[in-house]
């Protein structure tokens, strides 16, 4: 087949998201090592991170709940490979964690060990499992301030 | 309920990496195909549906503007539905839903994408929001892989069983696409070992686990039940649709046992009046991007209980001389130019039960279900097609 040319070009465009009331004092709170979630009071779920309000009954949460920083992870998902602009260098693990008294998954990275093989992960690694907080030195109100969550 | 829909043509490109043709070339090659297929021309239709991949995924935004004049749309009204991998099934159904309340007898659906031109995982997580979700879910692997393992984990499901019978599934959809199917992209022979042994993406999902970046266009006609007649061809009639979507962050939901893909199969059921889906169904063209996870839909559609698919996997159940044969085209597995996916499966289900599916035929099929599942596992869509109304 004859080869036809192509073009090379790129679209780069700054954005300013505006995080609101409740993302600010999520990200906030990260900042003094504390997780926040917010109650709906309707079904009486905590959701975390914080909402402003419930998805499921669209009613304002109104009452913060600084929840546990450990839980028990669910599910886990080891990503080793690369692409354009991804924000964090593989190998890394992703899990779903259920904190403690709270009733959604938060998804955080679990770590703390050597990833250099699947055996070296899956011998520290496995659903239904404890897990705690592990918090970055530097905070600047990023959800990255906790570094990751660590196998107990 | 509004009128009866019929499918009444069928175009699609072939499938693959196409830097041989420019991008609205390429959705002209499938258009050309279904007026071709139906011997209709663009003066006969009343509308046109479009759609494709968010618009990171495409360099170029409003892709029914870029393509207007390779489907024909001038002059007439049109619309672009985009619900990521779902977003087939979506243009679907919003063609469906144009015919079915009155306001058009004839509507083009096109649905097209060119991944080979883009990044198409670092698209995918521009479906994420930047400060929580996008650091951690890794592109479509990312999200598909925790889902499974969730599942397996969940349901008992021994590691090496799993395995086996999604590399059971790879091997037969490889096999189906590279003999049976002249549109699919993959043409490769793999066998057990191949698919077992092939490096890890992201555990437990391996190379050949994972469908590949394609290019390609699919165009659909629908039609009312009076054009349908009086045109006189062979019609695949929409007895039933169904579409889900759940909230925003993925750990909101359960994704093991999926309520999307559970109530959306369920809502087409009952529009279609199906109770025993395994039994009742002839064929299913399952959005299956991830051998895992189409597992999962198994169970979710009601083709057997939870926790149950890789035991009926590795008896046969669902292979193409099984009871419900699976994606005699190949499926997702081996074709993915994902805002064409959905509607490829819809395509697929309607050459099946007009008898027009060629070495893919499942001899005799009648009824039939077309999938597709989109965005951060957030969206299901399922449509029933059946030979009679």
């Amino acid at each position: 087949m004859k080869e036809y040319h192509t073009i090379e070009t790129e679209v780069r465009l700054p954005y300013q998201l505006a995080y609101g009331a409740t993302w600010t004092r999520f990200f906030e709170g990260l900042k003094e090592e504390k997780i926040y979630g917010t109650r709906c009071e309707q079904c009486n779920r905590v959701l975390v991170p914080a909402r402003t309000f419930c998805p499921r009954c669209f009613v304002d949460t109104t009452q913060w709940v600084e929840v546990s920083q450990e839980g028990v992870l669910r599910a886990y998902v080891l990503t080793n490979y690369s692409y354009f602009a991804q924000p964090l260098k593989p190998p890394f693990i992703t899990g779903l964690i259920r904190l403690d008294g709270t009733d959604v998954n938060f998804m955080h990275l679990v770590g703390g060990f050597k990833m250099d093989s699947l055996e070296a992960v899956q011998a520290k690694v496995q659903n239904g499992m404890r897990v705690k907080a592990v918090w970055a030195k530097n905070k600047t109100g990023n959800i990255l301030d906790i570094r990751h969550f660590k196998p107990l | 309920m509004g009128r009866q829909v019929g499918i009444v043509g069928v175009g699609q490109t072939r499938h693959g990496k196409r830097m041989d043709v420019c991008y609205p070339d390429l959705v002209r090659e499938a258009v050309r195909a279904v007026f071709e297929d139906t011997g209709l021309s663009p003066k006969d239709i009343d509308a046109v549906v479009s759609g494709s991949m968010p618009s990171m995924m495409e360099g170029v935004a409003l892709t029914q503007f870029y393509f207007a004049d390779a489907m024909q749309a001038v002059g007439k009204p049109i619309l672009k539905t985009e619900t990521c991998g779902s977003t087939g099934v979506s243009i679907a159904q919003t063609a469906y839903y144009w015919v079915s309340s009155g306001m058009a007898d004839l509507v083009l659906a096109v649905g097209h994408e060119k991944m080979n031109e883009g990044d198409s995982q670092a698209t995918m997580t521009t479906v994420m929001e930047p400060f929580y979700q996008r650091y951690f879910l890794a592109g479509a692997p990312g999200v598909f892989s925790l889902q499974s393992q969730e599942w397996s984990v969940r349901f008992n499901i021994p590691a090496d069983k799993v395995r086996e019978a999604a590399a059971r599934i790879s091997v037969n959809h490889h096999d189906s696409a590279a003999n049976d199917n002249p549109y699919a992209h993959l043409k490769l022979k793999l066998s057990m070992d191949d698919v077992l042994n092939a490096p890890i993406i992201t555990y437990p999902i391996r190379l050949f686990d994972v469908c590949p970046n394609s290019d390609g266009a699919c165009a659909l006609i629908f039609a009312s039940e009076s054009k349908a007649r009086k045109l006189g061809l062979p019609t695949a009639w929409i007895k039933g649709v169904g579409y889900r979507g759940e909230e925003q962050f993925f750990g909101d939901s359960d994704k093991a046992v999926w309520p999307s893909a559970v109530e959306a199969a369920k809502e087409a059921y009952d529009r279609a009046g199906i109770r025993n889906p395994r039994k009742e169904l002839d064929v299913a063209e399952v959005y299956n991007p991830f051998t895992y996870q189409e597992m999962l839909f198994y169970e979710c559609f009601g083709f057997c209980d939870f926790g149950e698919a890789p035991d009926l996997v590795l008896k046969g159940v669902f292979s193409r001389k099984g009871e419900l044969p699976i994606c005699p085209s190949g499926g997702t597995l081996c074709t993915n130019p994902i805002g064409a996916t959905g509607l490829i499966r819809t395509a697929e289900a309607a050459l099946q039960v007009t008898g027009r599916a060629g070495p893919r035929q499942v001899p005799g099929a009648k009824l039939a279900l077309a999938h597709a599942m989109g965005g951060i596992d957030q969206f299901n869509g399922v449509i029933i097609l059946g030979s009679e109304k």
